[in-house]
């Protein structure tokens, strides 16, 4: 069933720009070219009878209940898989169309009595809505009962049943899972009345090959794929716009509430970045936002060996205030800190380092961009001008060629992913750069042209071998970037990359990357003639993340693919904030828009805005205020939604730093592991506690929309508002729309983003000024932002990070589809039952010189530190390459990962750490205590979502 | 601060300002970003360190550092 608001109009929008005018039952109907006589109708305010048929998947023709007369044209054709023609004449009521309706009707109802009353789908039922209106109530060839009455219902899933007993054979569901999310799991098995749908090989859903999007169920125009928690909890009764809070594609999803629950999420077929898609996390997982483990009241403790002690608000706040107050006046100003969070909204991030720089006088505000996309902030903004991915997820449909690195996106940005496997099923090439065969590589109906299997830390020189290539063999595109760029820098670039040490020969021994296959990559690329770079952590994540992001922008302006459709380069961001967190002026050396902290106009500008001195030099950034916890001069921290424990690299050195402090402020929704270390916990607020924006990786503003009260009272922007009231620093504002209106007033690329623009768009890509009133798609269009476009020479650094006889193989991280980042939301949701653990993938050759079995438990030990988890023996990996998420606390991933980092930015090296693994009998005892206390979380309270 | 950090840090920059063949111009674009992106006691450290020897310090990044 479709979200409760939607008004379905059958078939898809035609996309063509040309208009046609037709009648339809005595109205005059003007529709795009391409539309169907079904949709037209519907524009026009009818509303054809049809079950086979929804906006969201090609026309069918297979129900036959939408048949129209047409003048002119013989028989009843189906009106979903005829297009309209101009001066065409419709009837779509007559009393022959009723009678053959009827029929259809009954054939249908003959196989699926009417036992509305009884049915989860009364009155949401798209074949009780037709039966009613054309007066069916029994069949003349009833049987008796459904075929398939009796067959036992699947449950297996945890967010949806089916029944098939209420399935009409319709294929949507089908259809969905092909063409909205390019799974292809399920199918009609079986013949005549013996037709079912199935899953995979006629598997239990949970055991399948689905992934849980919930597409098919949105499909379903009976009850029989149904979600479970409106069985329970009862119908909705309202839906409410907004935005999801997990991964960066940011999703538009409709809550559907009743009494303040929410009910179900849909995707809204409106929402441009998804267009009416979600995944397993967006639609099913938000269970965690009414889960026991809330935490509900503030609580404070002067030493983070004793117990906590609930306090309310006011309390909590004055006793931070003095806390920080008194740290500054011992240590100076710059004794404390702040950390936004990408899971807040834009205006929340905005108050926090507002506050920071304003209240507290210091620049030692970051955030967690820091540990995954600070290179790209750096990368793009030296090389084309701006911090920020240069497309909308659109341009995908119109790319030829699309290169992939370091990146997975069917489990870390699904929804996208569908998109782009929907363009890759219709001829698109994919080039894959990544040491695992992630399963883009090959999967049904796709198969990657190229997949360069590289070591970790090699990225700079597969990627100069690439540039190398398009160089010397003359595949360049000169005109573009001797008339986009500086020429001197190409110049200079053209020199450095035509060098035969960067010849893909040259750096097969570096990358293990057989130089014929990067020759072919490379000449695809060239020949585009649309090529678009998507990347991931997997170019950040290392000590020339930066480097790489400058290559990867190199390589776009040699070949002239960037300032169109179907091009460009396109960090594919983690967080549902990341960019809007780095946009609102996270970074301790830059304001909101990205503007230096040492420009005397900008700072000017803050403080006649903020009526306070703001300091001019850069602030500490996430690991060198760790350094400086170390030796005592960094004391207080306000953390708002980031658990350092869990998520940054060498766990012990996180740990020592946080016990060395004297105020550690945790601002979170769950006593997350960061929380151990804290002295004051404030309970912050999920996403549907609050009103603001999110900021997508493709630039899109879009609105978060409260659906229920904070469950602890307060919105995170009022916390940050109460503290810096307390702090003696006068914040006021009594909605965050004032908030976004101080942005845009004191942000360039914001000039124009205000929330009346926002609800009369629906979203809006910045910059949005007096230039791009309506926002920006596509960047970098005529020119780049700076102007010209400066090429930098990329040498290639190996990293210090290297296998040894000690370490023998390299570890990298990443994430799976049913898990979210440190785990802190997903952990609390029934996604368990597909992932409850984080596990060690390693090569079979690797598994067999160490004597591993599938699901042992390994010690994973690296110069800093050791963990236990079990194995999962894959074929996915490269020999001596092993791979692992950090999902769950008790497996404790990054007591093993190392402190090294981003020259330029200090994001950590992730992706490589050398490593030694070994079979062991069990896990060590502190996990084990992590693994219960979670276990003992769950059991009592764990909801059904 | 840990100074051995410090120093592997500014050695990462000058690795990638290395590629610059004019050693003046170099040198500038690492103490640059020095000046643009560490916090001035981190600044103050590695000049402490320089004026004690610089032990670490790759030529580059010590021509930098002196620049602060």
């Amino acid at each position: 069933m479709y979200a409760i608001d939607h008004k379905d109009l059958g078939t898809p929008a035609a996309a063509s720009g040309e208009s046609v005018t037709l009648d339809i039952d005595g109205s005059t109907v003007t529709v795009p070219v391409g539309t169907s006589v079904m949709r037209a109708a519907a524009l026009a305010g009818g509303q054809i009878p049809k079950l086979c048929a929804t906006d969201s998947l090609k026309a069918f023709g297979s129900c036959r209940l939408c048949l129209v007369e047409i003048e002119g044209r013989k028989g009843f054709p189906a009106s979903c898989t005829t297009e309209v023609a101009a001066g065409m004449k419709v009837r779509t009521q007559s009393a022959r169309l009723q009678k053959l309706r009827r029929g259809v009707v009954e054939l249908y109802v003959s196989d699926h009595p009417l036992d509305c009353d009884e049915c989860p789908a009364n009155g949401h039922c798209e074949l009780q809505d037709a039966a009613e209106e054309l007066g069916v109530e029994g069949s003349r060839y009833a049987n008796g009962g459904a075929t398939q009455r009796g067959v036992a219902q699947d449950a297996s899933n945890p967010y949806f049943v089916f029944n098939p007993d209420l399935c009409i054979v319709c294929s949507r569901c089908v259809r969905a899972c092909d063409e909205v999310q390019g799974t292809l799991a399920l199918t009609i098995e079986g013949r005549g009345f013996d037709s079912r749908v199935s899953a995979s090989q006629h598997q239990p859903f949970l055991e399948s090959e689905c992934v849980s999007c919930g597409a098919c169920v949105e499909a379903c125009p009976t009850a029989a794929l149904t979600e479970k928690l409106p069985l329970s909890l009862g119908a909705p009764t309202e839906a409410v716009s907004t935005t999801c809070g997990y991964c960066g594609v940011g999703c538009s999803l409709k809550a559907e509430v009743k009494e303040e629950t929410v009910v179900r999420m849909v995707p809204n077929r409106a929402g441009t970045a998804n267009n009416g898609h979600a995944c397993v996390k967006g639609r099913f997982a938000f269970g965690y936002a009414t889960h026991a483990d809330r935490v509900r009241s503030p609580m404070i403790r002067k030493r983070i060996t004793d117990p906590w002690r609930e306090v309310s608000w006011e309390e909590a706040f004055a006793y931070t205030a003095a806390e920080f107050k008194r740290i500054r006046k011992k240590y100076g100003p710059d004794s404390v800190g702040g950390i936004t969070s990408s899971r807040c909204t834009n205006e929340e991030t905005f108050l926090v380092q507002k506050l920071v720089r304003a209240a507290l006088g210091t620049n030692n505000v970051d955030t967690c961009a820091r540990v995954c996309h600070s290179a790209t902030g750096y990368g793009l903004k030296h090389t084309l001008g701006e911090s920020a991915g240069t497309q909308a997820f659109t341009s995908v449909n119109n790319a030829d060629v699309i290169v992939l690195i370091g990146a997975n996106p069917t489990d870390g940005h699904p929804v996208f992913a569908s998109q782009l496997k929907r363009r890759l099923r219709q001829g698109a090439k994919l080039i894959v750069l990544d040491p695992r065969a992630i399963d883009l590589v090959r999967t049904p109906h796709i198969e990657a042209v190229a997949h360069l299997p590289l070591r970790p830390g090699t990225n700079v020189a597969v990627m100069n071998a690439l540039s190398h290539v398009i160089v010397t063999e003359g595949l360049a595109n000169d005109a573009y970037a001797e008339a986009r760029c500086e020429v001197d820098t190409y110049r200079k670039w053209k020199a450095f990359v035509a060098d035969p040490r960067n010849s893909p020969e040259s750096t097969e021994a570096i990358s293990g990357v057989p130089a014929a296959l990067v020759r072919k990559a490379a000449r695809i690329y060239a020949a585009g003639p649309n090529s678009a770079i998507y990347y991931g952590l997997g170019v950040t994540e290392h000590s020339q993340g930066t480097t790489m992001v400058m290559a990867i922008a190199n390589i776009a302006m040699a070949t002239g693919n960037l300032g169109r459709e179907g091009v460009g380069v396109s960090p594919l961001r983690g967080q549902n904030n990341v960019q809007g967190s780095c946009d609102m002026g996270s970074f301790p050396h830059e304001f909101s828009g990205y503007r230096h902290v040492s420009d005397a106009a900008t700072r000017s500008l803050f403080e006649g805005a903020w009526n306070a001195k703001l300091a001019s030099e850069p602030g500490l950034r996430i690991p060198n205020m760790f350094e400086a916890a170390l030796d005592g001069s960094f004391r207080g921290l306000y953390i708002q939604g980031e658990d350092f424990v869990q998520s940054d690299p060498n766990t012990n050195h996180v740990v020592a730093a946080l016990s060395a402090m004297e105020c550690v402020v945790v601002q979170d929704l769950f006593l997350i592991e960061t929380a151990r270390y804290a002295h004051v916990f404030l309970p912050g607020s999920t996403f549907l506690e609050k009103d603001g924006t999110f900021t997508n990786a493709e630039r899109r503003i879009s609105r978060v929309r409260k659906v229920m009260e904070p469950l602890a009272g307060l919105a995170d922007w009022e916390i940050t508002m109460r503290l810096a009231q307390a702090l003696g620093y006068p914040m006021h504002y009594s909605h965050p729309s004032e908030i976004m209106d101080e942005i845009a007033r004191l942000t360039p690329t914001f000039r124009g983003v205000n929330y009346e623009k926002l609800e009369r768009l629906g979203s809006i890509q910045w910059p949005c000024n007096d230039a791009a009133p309506e926002g920006t798609p596509t960047m970098h269009v005529d020119s780049f932002v700076r102007g010209k476009g400066k090429f930098y020479v990329t040498e290639y650094v190996a990293t210090s990070e290297r296998s040894t006889s000690r370490f023998p193989l390299l570890l990298t991280t990443g994430r799976v589809l049913y898990q979210y980042n440190v785990g802190t939301q997903t952990r609390r949701t029934s996604n368990l039952a597909w992932q409850s653990e984080d596990r060690l993938e390693i090569h079979p050759d690797d598994a067999e010189d160490r004597g591993i079995a599938n699901g042992d438990w390994v010690g994973v030990t690296s110069r800093a530190g050791d963990t236990v988890m079990r194995a999962v023996v894959s074929r996915r990996m490269t020999p001596g390459v092993v791979y692992t998420t950090f999902h769950f606390p008790e497996s404790g991933v990054n007591l093993v990962t190392t402190e090294n980092s981003d020259w330029a930015t200090n994001c950590p090296e992730y992706k490589v750490t050398a490593v030694e693994v070994v079979r062991v009998g069990h896990p060590e005892a502190w996990q084990e205590r992590i693994r219960a206390e979670r276990s003992a979380q769950r059991s009592p309270a764990m909801p059904s979502a | 601060m840990n100074i051995e950090r410090l120093v592997t840090m500014a050695n990462d920059i000058a690795a990638f300002f290395a590629s610059e063949p004019d050693p003046d111009a170099a040198a500038d674009q690492v103490a640059n970003h020095l000046r643009k992106f560490w916090e001035p006691r981190m600044r103050a450290e590695i000049r402490g360190s320089l004026e004690q020897g610089g032990n670490g310090l790759s030529p580059l990044a010590r021509r930098g550092v002196e620049r602060l």
